[in-house]
């Protein structure tokens, strides 16, 4: 079937198999590589990406489904320097082997964008569907608070970081 | 001159790595596409047990987009059987494990057929026009059960790997008339370790050339292995560990699926690719944990340790993986923990069954130890009516004890159990919170509150090769560094530990920083490809730091010391006039004469005033080869409510005090300790690979297997206390499992002592909520539910 989509700013017109999942056309379609895949059943979320603006997993969509819309991937959050939430991932140490990260970033710009200003245990909520197995999320929900722009906020809602002693 | 110099270790340097992984430009090993590469798709047993009668492969041969396909058969005269590198005993049975099974397959998910086609989906089409005719045989599922007599045999020689003993003390004497004696029996339930990237290889053949890319945590041994299993020369194979994502032990080994690539590009001459799907991993990649524990503890009145006797079946699943029998045994040496006592008998049997392979799963051996001394100590606080730290530190070993051998035999060299706790004590409120405990109990509260102590030791760094030598293993437990200073002054690391999330680039940089007086940001660190990183051991076991992280100090001494002659010619003085102060070269007494790093790696660069017998390099290398392990050590304490008319748990705080000892970078310690802190939570009240009776895998996909996410898990409160270790020269100690170790016994501790007023004195793991209500239920059969008024709110389900 033929489908335009455009990907990271780029219009891509191609023929796909109606069958083709929307995560493996833009891994091996478009070239997109930065959205990984972490499962088959839709629990993960590491495949996470915009779909006009809103998060979708993108192993749960079909491309043709893609026709016609605007897709943002991890690869095209950055607008010359990098997005809030990249920024303080980076900060706050929010990511360890990186996997998960691409849909975990994509996930909470869509969580910021619905509630600008969420608590702790919104994040968490609002995350649940993106699933991390190194950091046990602290350093994550510290980042998404930190982006909301509440930085002190984050650290006292997420745990202490207490002395070092003896 | 006078510059002061700020150290890098210590400092909470933000990471190189993540700079590429926050923007999508990763190197997954599932990114890459070479020019001609097949995808290669495999057929699994659908079967926990069956003799293969035929398998027909003719017409996936002829399906659209498809290369070749083979069966097990065509690979029967060239795929050898794949390794294991510790046989434990004498005469452990070792059973011969084809990579695609030829004749009977021994767990479902095995792989029976191979189809090679243009596209990942042309492949995966192909698997179902593959005709396998089974004639099933009788599961094997129970590990008790497989040892009987009567039991079906998982392989001809029977269903026992080999048993293993340790003994120390006379145990006889310890236990005779021991005022106390406590017997458990603990389930060690079977684990998926989950690392969230997928296993994927490509694997490209030049010539008689070979490069393959995998998701692995050990290039290096992957290619000493592979070499070993396919005869091809390993001068003729590269290796290469892209950027990995996660790993936990599962990529801690030689797969099937890595040498069944090699095979099919040698046979087919062009690239091919595989990928696993969660739900094809769940069944594929090895399982871990999976123990009965029978311990057996005495105790004098006031609760001073006398022996220690623990019985273990281990699951080894249906093949020895590379280090599977060796798993229980790490933790042979790890259940008498921090605590002194008179004698210890250790006993394990490794049991196959027809279920996925068994083999490391982070922390290895110590968590299964951890656990079932910890869940004892508090079980038998409970039995004198002691508080539980106070029994604790009734037995452990005083600060001013060390070095301190134990009964198990290691020593210790350093330690401070009494600060962590003391520690650990004050930033939980243990008082206050012991206090509310009381009153819900006397109010008859349905919503309980228990509190869980952990206080761990593990041992890190593997490992001395003496001691791998002396417990049988096949390999060293080095590590190797290359340090070599460009001549612009910027330094290249190359280092045989092979990262996957730890964040080497950023923690070897700020040692070698210091080491070499270079700034941060000029270091490079070069690993996880055999042909950048020729030597290495790999990474696991909590060794990067501790091994790797010393041969790359030891080859920067080395470069110090090149550099002292040389920048004795440029200064014309002798080298014994110059000392390295301020990260520099300098005339002892006229520190204003000195040379810098970049400053001698141009002059040895140029080579126009080398002094006499001196190469014009400026690099060097180290392989470091540990003494000793290295002894982590923490208090964890967890408070947990329980909601006894739901059976829900909550955690309601969590507390870890970790010494791990010199801490180079405190942000990554941090995020070690809360990922560890998660995963053993996870295996306390979520996790678990359950069997249906026919002997498949019902948890094959992550909606069945649950890791925690962000919503099941509370914020940590995380400290830390410093004893250097004695036993390398940065004085660290690891830390990749710790809080894995310490936070399982912590979480089911805090869950039975809320339930312990009820007559509860163990729930199984995971925790589930009807778990730990049957619990209840089983513990007052008479009078239900503990009364009280109702709570809406207070015991919020998961």
């Amino acid at each position: 079937m033929k489908i335009t989509v455009n990907i990271d700013g780029v219009r891509y017109e191609d023929d796909v198999e109606p069958r083709l999942l929307l995560v493996h056309y833009l891994r091996e379609r478009a070239g997109r590589t930065g959205t990984p895949i972490g499962c088959d059943t839709t629990n993960c979320g590491a495949c996470t990406v915009l779909m006009n603006g809103v998060s979708v997993k993108s192993c749960s969509v079909l491309t043709v489904q893609a026709d016609g819309a605007e897709i943002t991937t991890i690869q095209g959050l950055a607008d010359g320097e990098l997005h809030p939430l990249q920024r303080a991932f980076h900060e706050e140490h929010a990511l360890q082997c990186g996997y998960c990260t691409p849909g975990m970033i994509m996930a909470a710009v869509d969580l910021l964008r619905d509630n600008p200003h969420p608590t702790e245990e919104q994040v968490r909520d609002g995350l649940e569907g993106n699933l991390c197995r190194c950091t046990g999320y602290q350093n994550i929900v510290r980042a998404v608070m930190r982006a909301a722009g509440d930085g002190e906020h984050a650290q006292a809602a997420t745990g202490e970081r207490a002395g070092v002693s003896a | 001159m006078t510059t002061i110099v700020e150290h890098e270790v210590g400092k909470a340097r933000t990471r190189k790595e993540d700079a590429r992984l926050i923007t999508g430009q990763t190197n997954w090993t599932d990114n890459i596409t070479l020019p001609g590469q097949a995808h290669v798709a495999f057929l699994r047993s659908p079967y926990a047990h069956a003799r293969i009668t035929s398998v027909d492969v003719s017409a996936a041969r002829q399906a659209s987009g498809v290369i070749a396909a083979f069966s097990g058969a065509d690979f029967a005269g060239e795929q050898g059987s794949l390794p294991c590198a510790w046989p434990v005993t004498e005469d452990i049975v070792m059973p011969d494990h084809p990579p695609m099974a030829v004749d009977t397959v021994r767990y479902a998910g095995e792989i029976v057929a191979a189809v090679v086609a243009r596209d990942r989906y042309a492949a995966a089409d192909a698997l179902e026009s593959i005709d396998v005719s089974y004639e099933p045989l009788e599961p094997v599922l129970d590990m008790e059960a497989a040892l009987e007599p009567g039991s079906p045999k998982v392989h001809e020689a029977g269903n026992k790997s080999f048993t293993w003993t340790f003994a120390n003390g006379d145990l006889e004497a310890a236990f005779r008339d021991a005022p106390v004696v406590l017997e458990r029996t603990y389930r060690q339930q079977r684990l998926i370790p989950s690392a969230m990237e997928p296993r994927a290889v490509v694997c490209a053949p030049v010539g008689d050339e070979y490069t393959m890319w995998s998701a692995t945590q050990i290039p290096h041994v992957l290619r000493v292995m592979l070499a070993v299993v396919t005869g091809i020369g390993e001068q003729n194979l590269r290796v290469i560990a892209p950027d990995v994502g996660g790993g936990f032990g599962s990529k801690l080994q030689v797969t099937a699926e890595e040498v069944l690539a090699l095979l099919l590009a040698r046979k087919l001459g062009r690239p091919v690719k595989w990928t696993e799907s969660r739900s094809e991993g769940n069944v594929a990649v090895h399982h871990g944990r999976d123990q009965i524990q029978r311990i057996r503890v005495a105790a004098s009145a006031d609760g001073q340790l006398r022996g220690l006797d623990v019985d273990l079946l281990a699951d080894m699943g249906a093949y020895l993986m590379l280090v599977t029998p060796g798993i229980p045994l790490l933790g042979a040496f790890m259940y008498n923990a921090i605590y002194k006592m008179d004698a210890y008998r250790f006993n394990c049997t490794g049991v196959f069954t027809t279920k996925t392979p068994t083999d490391a799963y982070r922390g290895a051996g110590r968590p299964e130890a951890t656990f079932a001394i910890e869940r004892i100590m508090d079980d038998l606080a409970a039995h004198l009516g002691v508080d539980p730290l106070e029994l604790r530190e009734r037995n452990w070993i005083r600060h001013e004890e060390f070095p301190y051998t134990t009964i198990a035999g290691l020593t210790y060299d350093s330690g401070n159990y009494e600060a962590a706790t003391a520690q650990a004590r004050s930033l939980f409120h243990y008082d206050d919170l012991r206090k509310e405990q009381s009153e819900r109990n006397a109010a008859g509260s349905p919503v309980r509150l228990g509190i869980g102590v952990s206080t761990y030791t593990e041992m890190c760094g593997l490992a001395p090769s003496r001691i791998l030598g002396s417990l049988a293993y096949g390999a060293g437990g080095w590590e190797h560094a290359s340090v070599r200073v460009l001549p612009t002054g910027k330094v290249e690391v190359v280092t045989g530990s092979s990262a996957h999330g730890q964040g080497h680039e950023t923690a070897w940089s700020q040692i070698v920083a210091d080491e070499l007086g270079v700034p941060f940001e000029d270091v490079r660190v070069l690993h996880g490809d055999t042909q950048v990183s020729p030597k290495g051991m790999d990474t696991y076991g909590s060794r990067s730091l501790t091994v790797g992280g010393t041969a790359v100090v030891k080859a920067c001494g080395k470069v110090r010391e090149k550099a002292r002659a040389v920048a004795a010619a440029m200064l014309e003085v002798s080298p014994d006039d110059l000392e390295w102060a301020d990260g520099r070269w300098s005339v002892r007494g006229d520190p204003e004469q000195g040379k810098t790093i970049g400053e001698i790696a141009f002059a040895t660069f140029a080579a126009h005033n080398m002094p006499e017998g001196v190469e014009p390099s400026l690099d060097s290398d180290a392989t470091y080869d540990p003494d000793n392990f290295s002894f982590p050590h923490g208090t964890h304490l967890c408070a947990a409510e329980v909601d006894t008319e739901t059976g829900a748990v909550k955690i309601r705080s969590y507390v870890a005090v970790d010494d791990v000892g010199v801490v180079v970078n405190p942000l990554i310690v941090d995020g070690q300790v809360h990922g560890g802190i998660a995963q053993g939570i996870g295996q306390a009240l979520y996790e678990e690979a359950a069997y249906d009776s026919s002997g498949n895998l019902v948890t094959a996909t992550l909606a069945d297997y649950l890791i925690p996410s962000a919503a099941d898990l509370p914020a940590f409160t995380i400290a830390r206390t410093t004893t250097p270790s004695t036993g390398n020269p940065l004085g660290v100690k690891g830390v990749g499992e710790a809080g894995t170790i310490a936070s399982t016994p912590a979480v089911v501790n805090a869950i039975v002592d809320a339930l312990r007023p009820l007559g509860v004195s163990d729930v199984p793991m995971p925790c589930t909520p009807q778990r730990v209500w049957r619990a209840i239920q089983e513990a007052s059969p008479a009078s239900g539910p503990a009364s009280g008024p109702a709570s809406g709110s207070e015991g919020a389900a998961r």
